[in-house]
């Protein structure tokens, strides 16, 4: 492990900071709140000359990650981040960006999507684009966001991969709120991620191309691809995803012996989860707050646990099922809805894993913290309180409940 | 045989260079130049949206190979050198 610098830094900051020392071709961004100080400090490195990145002050989202797609397929290395409405206004190019296997990295602070229009916290603006082929990584402070961005990189790019990653740090919780940061020297981080990206040559008629657009070799990205091929490329996508988890773990391996710092395997993070009977699932920043909760009640004689999901896709389905398995009562903390479904969408893959088992946990459903509601100490508490009821009970009708909602 | 997903390239990539696409089937109608009638405008030349009015220093041709017979040349064509003829 190598010696760090300590910096005062809220989550915007620190993910700032890590582009930075990225080396990144191109950032296009467009402002929007809570992510707003992340272009802001971007952008004034690139004043200052800190850095060689290109930066296309573009005038909405969706050319923010249009133009990412096209200065990604030429090879160069990419980020851009953006919160709620603006990822929605990216949607079309999201879905883009996956099946080009183009290695951006975004980072996505997570805010409500309108409406009515809210600027604070809740997961249904990425949560919205679990299904388009990005790689999420739900960090829970701003420590953990920073190394996330490092890490992104080395997977995006890793040739059995390739594929988009957001990394996602909660609207106000996160990206405002300062911290002690951890930093790695510049040049440990190049090293660590290489100073370039490397292309994947590809087969195109048995001749070999690598895979960007080059004068040199032409090369079509995006054309149109109908019945006849669609359907395989799409099963492509569906490989990356399979061979992803590896691949994070591996990184997240690397990284912890560079830096010292690691979040459970990179997928999952137990915390207390072992001889626990009552368990929490969660992601993001009310982790931090339901293992202060673990602690305070296991003082009192509770055999309570959490398991935090950090990498939401690829769904790490073998170690959440390994971690939960045996635990009588779990609740999954949500903070997103699928209006109309079974509940939140963490819940229903949770629930999904466990339906072909006899011998399964009770498995309860907490909706908390749309819009921004404070999850506080007290409402885990409560859950936990809830869940320790069901103890020796069978599976009460109602699985959905609202945390820290007035009736 | 059309090939499966482990033997086509990644990303949407065409499995063939678009020099092997020969587009000029979609076409109904043919662009016919009378050299007779042209005198070496280079209009069709510029307006044609495929680039498959060719000219090779000394008269106007077509590709066939990918015209898709859309008929703008025959349009903009000022003296009417091109008459656009049905595929048989
Ligand atoms: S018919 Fe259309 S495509 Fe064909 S040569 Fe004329 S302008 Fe070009
Ligand atoms: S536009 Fe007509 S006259 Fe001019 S080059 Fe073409 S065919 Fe000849």
């Amino acid at each position: 492990m190598i010696s760090q610098q300590v910096l005062g830094m809220n989550g915007d900051e620190a993910v700032a900071y890590a582009v930075k020392q990225c080396n990144v071709d191109v950032v296009a961004a467009y402002p929007i709140t809570p992510q707003t100080i992340i272009v802001e400090k971007f952008s004034e490195y690139v004043a200052n000359r800190e850095v060689h990145t290109e930066f296309v002050p573009v005038e909405s989202e969706h050319s923010a990650l249009s133009a990412c797609v096209g200065a990604s397929a030429t090879g160069a290395r990419v980020f851009t981040s953006t919160a709620a409405n603006g990822l929605a206004l990216m949607h079309e190019i999201v879905y883009i960006a996956a099946s080009l296997r183009l290695p951006i990295v975004m980072a996505v602070v997570n805010r409500a999507l309108s409406g009515p229009i809210n600027i604070h916290c809740d997961h249904s603006d990425s949560m919205a684009e679990r299904d388009s082929s990005w790689i999420q990584i739900y960090t829970e402070d701003a420590q953990e966001a920073y190394d996330s961005v490092i890490q992104a990189f080395k997977i995006a790019e890793n040739h059995e991969v390739l594929l988009p990653v957001m990394v996602t740090l909660d609207g106000f919780f996160i990206s405002h709120t300062l911290q002690n940061v951890s930093v790695l020297p510049d040049k440990e981080v190049l090293s660590f991620i290489g100073e370039r990206r490397v292309v994947p040559e590809i087969d195109v008629g048995g001749k070999k191309f690598k895979l960007k657009l080059d004068p040199v070799q032409p090369l079509t990205f995006g054309p149109l691809d109908l019945y006849d091929y669609y359907f395989e490329h799409k099963r492509q996508q569906v490989e990356a995803m399979k061979k992803a988890p590896k691949v994070i773990e591996k990184v997240s391996r690397e990284y912890a012996s560079l830096s010292g710092r690691s979040y459970g395997n990179g997928l999952v993070e137990p915390y207390k989860l072992e001889d626990a009977e009552v368990a929490v699932v969660c992601l993001g920043s009310t982790s931090g707050t339901a293992k202060y909760v673990v602690d305070d009640l296991r003082k009192r004689g509770l055999n309570v646990g959490c398991l935090r999901v950090r990498t939401f896709r690829p769904f790490p389905a073998a170690d959440i099922k390994r971690n939960l398995t045996g635990k009588e009562v779990v609740g999954v903390l949500d903070r997103s809805i699928s209006f109309g479904g079974l509940g939140g969408p963490v819940f229903t893959e949770i629930e999904a894993l466990f339906s072909d088992e006899t011998e399964k946990p009770k498995i309860i459903n907490y909706v908390y913290g749309l819009g921004g509601r404070d999850m506080s100490p007290q409402l885990i508490e409560k859950v936990f309180m809830e869940l320790n009821e069901l103890k020796g009970k069978p599976l009460p009708k109602d699985t959905l409940r609202f945390s820290g909602l007035r009736e | 045989m059309k090939k499966g997903w482990r033997e086509i390239p990644i990303a949407g990539m065409p499995w063939v260079p678009a020099t092997e696409y020969k587009t000029g089937s979609w076409r109904s109608f043919k662009p016919v130049i009378d050299h007779g009638k042209c005198v070496k405008c280079l209009i069709c030349w510029v307006y044609c949206p495929e680039g498959s009015v060719k000219w090779d220093g000394n008269k106007v041709s077509i590709d066939y190979e990918y015209c898709k017979g859309c008929g703008i040349c025959a349009e903009e064509c000022p003296v009417k050198a091109i008459e656009m003829l049905k595929e048989e």
